[in-house]
């Protein structure tokens, strides 16, 4: 929408506009400007001191690795279930299409105590893994399931509406040319699947790192071994910690914007890409 | 989509291996976790099922979930439409930093959502000292919880509806006006006729959100039973003390929230053809 329009008729553009920022900046942006006016009051001493300790530094690595790792296997699994839902018609395809959508209609304390439920020891898939000595609830890897359900969809419902618009005249022309199957595949069509693969997949990281809920549950929160930055936030916060807490609050925020910057740009760059 | 030709079909065993795989993934990470809620509630009985849904602490945490959700999905739908309404209908400068602000409360960390009122608002916040001079109690309390909540449900009504009055221009409004019709007559006329299913979807989205949000109004509820717990912090609450069947069974009630959700936005896909959207 870059071009310039003639100047509009229709009324109600100050009342619209003003509601809109009024609303917007009470809400959302002096609350978040607060956080770095606090943050910068504890200096750089004082914020280095705080984000260093190894309590954090552990969470940090927990909490980054993990959704790094989270939204890899969704990159591998959102993008085979993006290629079913939309290149193969069998019974019960859109039951499971619509169900993709569950890990956002679920409330993440429902989704955290189910998870929590059937990965326990004594839960329905923890008391077989058990006999094998694998541990997930109460672990990381059960963190990391946590992280892999909420980020699903993400994926999915990014890569979907590329490959629905994806014309299979391309893949005819890489068969009549010789190609095999898997050839087509790797040089004609993922090629151009890739930008939104990486913007799903980007999405998807910047949800899991932030994520509490469906976390908390299942992580078992032991300092400094299964504890996430959330987590850490809340738990300074009780403790009456608020340098500490808004310190790793402004960090994990920058990180977010940085993130929603790239997302932005990865976005633009998928709309842009030219259609032959 | 068109009809495939053998040479872009991929061989069957290819078929078979993928719909199962991902069959397996969904099992795995949807429908048991699913399945699971409600044969964990129902365990113990439909007795044991009554009474945990209709105690007096879980009667009140649904109220307050009610409340709460009555408070802020109008709220965010009056912005959604202003929004659109200023973003879609008129050009001015910075509307694309506008957009990507209003998207902020998605990227920003549920628990860090709620940090910031403690921060505002706290015995030891910006307003603090003024707040407790004037006995006026946010953090802990309903306000608080409110605001929250609004902050985590934020864009939802406002980016289904930029979108679709973007593309759908101004010719309708135009027309309408020169026809003699007021401003509001326009909106309420032609606007919102044209945008009703999309603003409906996102209330759906907008509600669903606020009424299973957990960690922005963990943070600022304080946990009074009875009176801050919303149903997702009752049943956090509940399983913390070992009461499995009786979270389980108000989590069965978020659950049945969570696919009368999935199936009226279903629903809404399929009636108006909306397409599906990132969250």
């Amino acid at each position: 929408m870059g071009k310039k329009r003639p100047r509009s008729i229709l009324p109600g553009f100050g009342l619209s506009l003003g509601f809109t920022l009024a609303y917007l900046g009470l809400i959302v942006l002096f609350p978040l400007l607060l956080v770095f006016v606090k943050a910068s009051g504890l200096g750089w001493s004082g914020l280095l001191h705080a984000v260093s300790t190894p309590r954090v530094l552990a969470a940090c690595r927990l909490t980054f690795g993990l959704s790094a790792l989270a939204c890899l296997l969704n990159c591998v699994f959102g993008l085979l279930i993006a290629w079913v839902l939309v290149r193969y018609r069998f019974p019960g395809r859109g039951f499971l299409d619509a169900s993709v959508d569950l890990p956002f209609a679920m409330p993440t304390a429902v989704a955290g105590i189910a998870l929590t439920g059937i990965y326990a020891p004594n839960g329905w898939i923890g008391s077989l893994l058990k006999p094998y000595g694998i541990k997930v609830a109460f672990a990381p890897p059960g963190i990391l399931i946590a992280l892999v359900f909420i980020g699903l969809p993400f994926v999915v419902r990014t890569l979907q509406p590329v490959l629905e618009d994806f014309e299979i005249a391309q893949e005819e022309a890489a068969a009549s040319l010789g190609a095999t199957r898997w050839q087509t595949f790797c040089r004609v069509v993922f090629p151009q699947l890739a930008p939104a693969l990486v913007t799903g997949t980007t999405l998807a990281f910047a949800r899991a790192v932030g994520e509490y809920g469906s976390v908390v549950f299942i992580a078992g929160n032991m300092p400094g071994k299964t504890e996430i930055v959330p987590l850490l936030i809340i738990t300074k916060l009780e403790q009456y910690d608020y340098a500490g807490a808004t310190a790793l609050a402004a960090l994990m925020l920058l990180i977010s914007f940085a993130l929603l910057l790239l997302i932005n740009f990865l976005q633009r760059k998928t709309l842009v890409r030219p259609t032959t | 989509m068109s009809v495939q030709t053998r040479s872009t079909q991929d061989p069957l065993w290819a078929r078979i291996l993928l719909i199962g795989g991902m069959f397996g993934f969904l099992c795995l990470f949807l429908f048991v976790p699913l399945a699971s809620v409600f044969v964990e509630a129902f365990r113990k009985g439909l007795a044991v099922y009554a009474a945990a849904i209709t105690e007096e602490n879980a009667r009140s945490a649904i109220v307050l979930t009610l409340t709460l959700a009555a408070i802020c999905v109008p709220l965010n739908a009056v912005f959604g439409l202003a929004a659109a309404w200023a973003i879609a209908k008129f050009s001015f400068k910075g509307k694309s930093l506008l957009l990507a602000l209003i998207d902020l409360p998605f990227a920003v960390s549920p628990v860090v959502s709620g940090l910031v009122y403690v921060l505002l608002f706290g015995a030891n916040g910006v307003f603090g000292a003024w707040l407790q001079a004037h006995d006026i109690q946010i953090i802990f309390a309903v306000p608080g919880m409110a605001l929250a909540t609004i902050f985590v449900t934020f864009p939802f009504v406002a980016r289904e509806l930029i979108p679709l009055m973007q593309a759908q221009g101004n010719d309708q409004e135009y027309a309408a006006l020169s026809l003699g019709a007021s401003g509001w007559q326009t909106f309420l006329r032609v606007t919102l006729p044209n945008i009703k299913w999309a603003l409906f979807y996102g209330i759906i989205l907008c509600n669903a959100r606020a009424m299973g949000e957990f960690g922005a109004v963990s943070v600022v509820s304080g946990h009074i039973r009875g009176e801050t717990n919303t149903l997702p912090l009752h049943v956090e609450v509940l399983y913390n003390e070992y009461n499995s069947a009786a979270a389980f069974a108000c989590a069965s009630i978020l659950s049945l929230l969570g696919l009368l959700t999935l199936g009226l936005k279903t629903f809404i896909e399929w009636r108006a053809g909306l397409r599906r959207r990132n969250p």
